[in-house]
């Protein structure tokens, strides 16, 4: 019996933290549509979130693109197929890797960030003291980091995407002898406006979760450095699962209809 | 003006407040001792609001605080001196104390905000070159010193005063304590200050309650402290470790 209460808990407790999670995101959703507005901590939520991010988006991006021309062009091989390395790495970065790598860059990045500070600020009061000083913590510092997320992180994509598709570009043209014309022409006519806009809309949400994740495990943190470090680890983990889970769930959307 | 009547809250099943009265009149400087953990800052974070009592009532001039319709208007009457001066690091130290003329319903022009900012750490005893500093960059007693600057700033009619003195030297304690009582008086405020160290009492309070196990032991004026014969009150004043309260808890 005791295993089966112990199943039973697990859950219900699983249950109940897609409630509180759940309602935590519609909250945040009527902070960001209700005034007051904080646009101070909006441009530095697209400041870091955005801006700051594109070096390790960039480098991610290229390294990625770079190694998916070496595997394509060496499994094409296998069976005289490697004239489509620009139309696979086209669409394996903007359909899968591109969201996907920018969404886990993110959820290391910014989740962390975003779950060790808020987590801090609730240890020393100071979520406790915005609201003494009539500013709702919601309002204050989740609404502008979820919203900031959500339109930042499809440009990082975006971004991601291009520059990915240029490594891939660069392997290809300077050691796999491609010619650079054919190689970007191949690449445009392959991609088609689906791919582009379902590649953004991931991004969408990939940012939206990343951020939602660091603001509810930092306002729900435990007390001291051990709070802090569990709300950060949890943070990080639950984002690069939902990332992971929505990515499934958006590609049978787009690509299965 | 703040009447506490039998609140009780619980966290699981630690009982924290077992039916607090409690009464502190306009313009008066209460101060509430007791040990650790027995519910001092839950007292005062119940009347903000910030934690909700699981039964009894809290009234500011009359008004339920669990009923307010305006909640901005009802915090901007408060100010707060956090234990750990509760500042936020990303902020100067003018933005810190000007947060609420910077925001909200109480909201100035940004010039004017920074004037009263500096006015204020200027009344607290700090330089305007303080100002554009971020709390990381200051020591402990100055960090109490802006906390008590950003709580002053709006000039509100109560203030509560968490450990105002824990952590710092007696002479920067006795600092502390002398600005907190030259700005009640010079204010009108009414304030409620939670401390451990008599000297703060005696230095800042009108009247003193004592909470032990969830309830107000005793309550009364600063000077009948000493004589007030109750056993527990005369152990905690006295700082004995034998006495009715337990010294390992």
């Amino acid at each position: 019996m005791s295993f089966v209460a112990a199943i039973g808990r697990t859950v219900l407790g699983f249950l109940a933290a897609i409630g509180r999670v759940s309602l935590f995101a519609w909250a945040t959703l009527t902070h960001i549509l209700r005034p007051p507005f904080y646009p101070r901590e909006f441009g530095l939520a697209l400041l870091n979130i955005g801006w700051l991010s594109l070096p390790v988006v960039g480098l991610t991006a290229i390294f990625t693109g770079g190694a998916l021309a070496l595997q394509i062009y060496a499994g094409g091989a296998r069976f005289n197929a490697e004239a489509v390395v620009p139309q696979i790495v086209a669409i394996g970065m903007v359909r899968e890797l591109g969201p996907v790598l920018v969404g886990l860059m993110i959820a290391a990045r910014v989740t962390s960030s975003i779950a060790a500070e808020i987590a801090t600020m609730k240890v020393t009061e100071q979520i406790d003291a915005l609201v003494t000083l009539s500013t709702h913590p919601m309002k204050y510092l989740t609404a502008p980091r979820v919203l900031a997320a959500t339109l930042v992180v499809p440009l990082l994509v975006g971004v991601g995407d291009i520059i990915g598709i240029f490594g891939g570009y660069a392997v290809a043209t300077g050691t796999l002898g491609f010619n650079a014309a054919a190689y970007i022409q191949n690449t445009v006519d392959f991609l088609q406006l689906r791919d582009i806009t379902s590649s953004l809309a991931k991004g969408a949400v990939f940012g939206c979760l990343a951020a939602l994740m660091g603001c509810y495990f930092g306002m729900n943190s435990g007390r001291g450095a051990q709070g802090v470090g569990r709300a950060t680890k949890g943070s990080v983990e639950a984002a690069a699962v939902l990332i992971l889970a929505a990515n499934f769930v958006l590609t049978g959307v787009f690509f299965s209809l | 003006m703040i009447t506490l009547d039998n609140v009780h809250k619980s966290f699981g099943d630690n009982h924290v407040l077992r039916g607090v009265d409690l009464h502190v009149a306009r313009g008066t400087s209460m101060v509430i001792i007791g040990g650790s953990g027995t519910g001092k800052s839950i007292t005062i974070k119940t009347v903000l609001g910030l934690v909700t009592p699981d039964q009894g009532t809290i009234t500011v001039d009359g008004q339920d605080v669990t009923k307010t319709g305006d909640r901005d208007a009802f915090l901007a009457r408060f100010g707060m001196l956090f234990q750990g001066a509760a500042l936020f690091d990303s902020l100067p130290v003018w933005q810190n104390v000007a947060f609420r003329l910077l925001r909200g319903s109480l909201a100035k022009p940004r010039d004017e905000a920074r004037h009263i900012a500096i006015e204020k750490l200027r009344r607290v005893g700090l330089t305007p070159d303080v100002a554009d500093r971020l709390p990381a960059e200051l020591s402990g007693g100055m960090q109490k010193r802006v906390g008590l600057a950003r709580a002053i700033a709006a000039e509100p009619e109560i203030i509560f005063f968490d450990e105002p003195t824990t952590g710092l030297d007696p002479i920067m304690a006795g600092v502390i304590n002398d600005l907190i009582r030259e700005i009640v008086t010079e204010m009108g405020a009414t304030t409620m200050t939670i401390t451990h160290d008599m000297t703060s009492v005696r230095s800042i309070a009108d009247t003193v309650a004592m909470l032990h196990g969830g309830k107000i032991r005793w309550t009364g004026p600063v000077s009948d402290m000493d004589s007030a014969g109750d056993p527990y009150v005369d152990q905690f004043i006295h700082g004995r470790a034998t006495g009715p309260i337990e010294a390992v808890r």
